[in-house]
């Protein structure tokens, strides 16, 4: 066997190499694990990493408590199939301990608040990076992250005063109390990942595939219905047949409607798409920056 | 599908985000919603186009200021290929950023503005662009629309970019005509440019070789993490940065030389029978060495350097300049160490390519240095090997990266430019000669001796001075503990040139003589003065060829004839002046000024001490001595 040289698998081993540099300049280095397929990719590039050893970091999934059920199934199986460890960081203790306020009105998202539970999250882990899933083609202000990218002692990100990041040289070096991000996927596609999926034959949340379900739109965004998200007067349910692009928090995931049933199904339908997977996404419609701005706090 | 990454330089008023935005579009790799976003914030500031720019400047700063600032990767296929574009400022002050993006590029397009032809900045993107190894590079002349297609305007900045890149090295130049606002010759044909009969910029991108720069022979693994699940299993975990391997090769480790076998190459999916540079593999091996983190796996025959004095080009990336006595972390394939910069030895005007001298580096600075490092660290050549030929330095107190380097050679010797070894040189041979390298080479000599070698040649009138000048500068070298050697017209005249004459002839044979003699003394680590009339200009280029670049230093002793006749030491003038001495320089032989000598020294007026004393001051400066 040799391997291969197509496109899919340069990013693998571009990815490969990044995770295990990441465990070889870290100490306490742990992968965020959101459920969604680019989370779900990383674990699978983990693997392959560190094969025949036993991935060696701990996922955190940062919880807001807004899941979709087949997200946390999914999710547990993984943790039981790699034997990895899952560490749970929850919105909710945050909201109750006082370090976050819930925002007030009919949408209420717990997006925003993510960022202080993940830092306290990895303060408590005492981890020194944290791995995410986060591709450059996503959004403009993630095209400018760097595979490894420095937080300050505050968790904040500097967009004008990177490190620069040359040939395959990654400098992961800190002072006490900053830690990094880091981003295998970077170089990745949309379309890459189906691809890849598709020839790994990696199993994937049935979230992703075509189904029916209640929604009902709201600024040309189709949320889901849950017990999460509450009909405003004048708003019913309607069933279609949708798919999501991406996994997040129920209150702020949009569907698409989508009868892409299989994995083929999907790369026709991504290749085809006239508009950005995270178009469906509320959070980042809040202003030009959005990303940018919450990025520099600490997001993910 | 394979990838091409490459990456482009300008500012907006190149035409560069349009370009992108163009490719981008016409690929269809921009979204609607994309472009709605573009559109409603062009809008927003009072823009009366859709400002494509909106789409690659992603940092609010960048929006603000209307600018590029920081390195923007950019994605798109096509069903042939596809890629990644590092989209990067053309601003000098930039140039760090360009740097970085040009790291990972296989191929640089450069745009140049048609209306303005080959500016200053088209020609610095391509410096970078060459010195950082791009293989590839697309000059795509922009805003043809805007010189009514003209293909003489085209030509002339074809021809003049042409003459420009020769002096760089570059592999491979081709040159497209476009008009990115309008498409022609982007992802279409033009019709409006029948006389082009090239590829469209797009067809070019897919169809442009790559991986053909990847060395596949020098077999290099860096090992980046030991994989080690239990007592029996140890795999060396790393990325291939060049050559092939195979189960059952032999194999070396370094530092610690120690030999063993590979006994199998692993991933996740199964065993290889073969695995090649960019693939990510575990290598076990059929004896358990201690190799860790930072050693370097490769082939008996085929070693890289290791060596702790190191030859290199370096871009200052830190808004804090260079510190001379920081011991900086170095950081090479997987390996770290401490290193601090033993030397300037010239920085480069990235516009004018002029070489200056400087005592420290500041941000966006390029030019050469030499490094000493704590312990060894295995490279190549940059040329050779882009992955095992880069580094970076790391500050140790903000633990920025602060410079990235890209490896000449090892310093080896203070040679300043070892291009220019004499040995292949092509000099008459005797008959079934064979050259053999030194057996000790220049380079330890000069560690022991603690000082440069270096042929100084003074050429001048008879009578100019060049004898006294020169004993009294051996004088001084000498107590200062310099071996030195000093020949002058006497000595070897009655030995052996004891044949010759002073007819043309002779004399070139004479000084050809010297010019050898005096580069075996060179070799043999001296600090040759030579003291000789040497009128012909071709006879002291000679006598320079034979040396490497920078060890030739010739010293121009510019005293007036009137003045030599009146000195007169050794009553010659007036022996020729009688016609008792034929092919007298000056008198009845001529004597060629020369053109460029690194040295030229006055003597009217002056005493020995004054002259002298200003030839020690402009040899320190040539770097020659200490």
């Amino acid at each position: 066997m040799v391997l291969s040289h197509d496109h899919v698998h340069q990013l693998e081993s571009e990815s490969i190499f990044l995770m295990r540099e990441v465990a070889a300049q870290f100490e306490r280095p742990v992968l965020l694990f959101s459920g969604g397929k680019d989370s779900i990719l990383m674990v699978h590039l983990a693997r392959k990493a560190f094969a025949p050893a036993r991935i060696p970091f701990t996922l955190v999934h940062i919880d807001t408590g807004h899941n979709f059920p087949e997200t946390l199934e999914f999710r547990d199986r993984l943790v039981d199939e790699t034997g990895s460890t899952l560490h749970v960081g929850l919105v909710q203790d945050s909201i109750d301990s006082g370090r976050v306020k819930e925002e007030e009105g009919p949408n209420p998202s717990r997006n925003g608040l993510q960022t202080v539970t993940l830092l306290d999250t990895l303060a408590e882990l005492k981890a020194d990076v944290a791995r995410g899933g986060g591709r450059r083609d996503e959004e403009k202000a993630r095209a400018k992250e760097r595979f490894f990218s420095h937080r300050d002692r505050f968790g904040q990100w500097d967009p004008k005063n990177q490190r620069p990041e040359l040939w395959n040289l990654f400098n992961g070096r800190r002072n006490p109390g900053e830690h990094f991000r880091a981003f295998p996927l970077s170089n990745w596609t949309e379309m890459d990942v189906w691809q890849y999926i598709a020839d790994e034959e990696i199993p994937m949340p049935s979230l992703y595939f075509s189904h029916q379900r209640n929604v009902v739109e709201r600024d040309g965004v189709l949320l889901a219905e849950s017990e999460f998200n509450q009909l405003m007067p004048g708003e019913s349910w309607d069933e279609r047949t949708i798919r999501f692009r991406t996994i997040g928090d129920a209150t702020c995931t949009g569907a698409t409607e989508s009868t892409a049933a299989t994995l083929e199904d999907i790369i026709a339908e991504v290749a085809a798409a006239r508009q950005t997977e995270r178009g469906g996404r509320s959070d980042d419609k809040r202003s030009e920056a959005a990303m940018e701005d919450r990025k520099k706090q600490g997001y993910f | 599908m394979d990838l091409l990454r490459f990456s482009t330089a300008g500012s907006v008023d190149d035409g560069k985000s349009t370009l992108i935005g163009r490719l981008l579009y016409d690929t269809k790799s921009i979204f609607e919603d994309q472009l709605e976003a573009v559109e409603d914030a062009s809008t927003r500031r009072g823009e009366g186009y859709v400002n494509l720019a909106l789409l690659t400047d992603g940092l609010r700063a960048e929006r603000e200021q209307d600018i590029t600032i920081d390195v923007a990767y950019r994605y798109f296929a096509t069903p042939k290929r596809k890629f990644i574009i590092a989209d990067t400022p053309g601003h000098i002050q930039y140039t760090r950023n360009m740097v970085t993006g040009a790291s990972t590029a296989e191929l640089a397009i450069i745009l140049i503005d048609a209306r303005n032809g080959v500016l200053t900045q088209s020609k610095r993107h391509g410096f970078i662009s060459s010195l950082l190894g791009i293989p590839h590079i697309l000059v795509a002349i922009n805003k043809m629309d805007l010189v009514d297609w003209s293909e003489e305007a085209f030509d002339q900045i074809a021809a003049e970019y042409t003459e420009f890149a020769e002096k760089l090295g570059v592999d491979d130049l081709s040159f497209i005509p476009i008009s990115a606002l309008l498409g022609d010759n982007v992802v279409d044909s033009s019709e409006n440019m029948p006389w082009y009969k090239g590829s469209t910029l797009l067809h070019y991108l897919e169809h442009v070789n790559v991986g053909a720069h990847r060395n596949l022979v020098d077999f290099r693994f860096p090992v980046q993490y030991v994989i080690r699940p239990d007592q029996d299993y140890r795999g060396y975990a790393g990325r291939i940065s060049s050559g092939t391997i195979r189960p059952g090769e032999e194999i070396v480790v370094l530092p610690s030389r120690k030999s063993t076998t590979v006994a199998s190459i692993e991933t996740f999916d199964g065993a290889l029978e073969e695995a090649t540079a960019g693939d990510s593999v575990s290598i076990t091996t059929t004896e358990e060495l201690d190799i860790s983190r930072g050693d370097m796996i490769v082939r008996p025959g085929n070693l890289p350097n290791a060596d702790t004095e190191i030859d290199a080009t370096i871009c200052w990336t830190s808004d804090e300049p260079m510190q001379p006595n920081t011991q900086y972390w170095l950081r090479q394939t997987t390996r770290e160490t401490k290193a601090f910069i033993s030397q300037i030895v010239y920085k480069i005007d990235v516009d004018t390519l002029h070489r200056d001298e400087v005592s420290q580096f500041e941000l966006n600075d390029i030019g050469r240095v030499h490094l000493t490092t704590a312990s060894p660290i295995f490279f190549d050549r940059y040329a050779m090997n882009r992955e095992t030929g880069s580094f970076i330095l790391i500050d140790p107190h903000t633990q920025n990266t602060v410079a990235a380097g890209m490896i000449r050679s090892a310093v080896r010797s203070v040679e300043d430019l070892p291009a220019a070894e004499p040995e292949t040189d092509i000099r008459p041979v005797s008959p079934d000669v064979v050259w053999e390298a030194w057996n000790i080479e220049l380079a330890e000599r000069e560690r022991r001796n603690g000082h440069k070698a270096a042929v100084i040649w003074f050429t001048g009138l008879s009578g100019s001075g060049k004898s006294s000048i020169a004993r009294e500068l051996e004088r001084r070298l000498w107590n200062a503990g310099t071996q030195t050697m000093l020949l002058d017209g006497d000595q070897v005249r009655h030995g052996l040139n004891g044949d010759l004459g002073f007819t043309p002839e002779d004399r070139t044979e004479n000084i050809r003589r010297i010019g050898e003699l005096s580069s075996l003394f060179f070799r043999q680590g001296a600090f040759v003065l030579c003291t000789f009339v040497s009128p012909f200009q071709a006879d002291r280029e000679r006598a320079r060829e034979l040396l490497p670049e920078g060890r030739f230093v010739e010293v121009f002793v510019d005293t007036p004839l009137e003045e030599c006749e009146k000195r007169d030491v050794k009553g010659l003038y007036e022996r020729a002046r009688r016609g008792e001495i034929a092919h007298m320089t000056g008198i009845s032989s001529p004597y060629e000024v020369p053109e460029n000598p690194e040295i030229r020294l006055e003597t009217v007026g002056r005493g020995l001490d004054e002259v002298v004393a200003e030839l020690m001051v402009r040899l320190r400066d040539l770097g020659v001595t200490a």
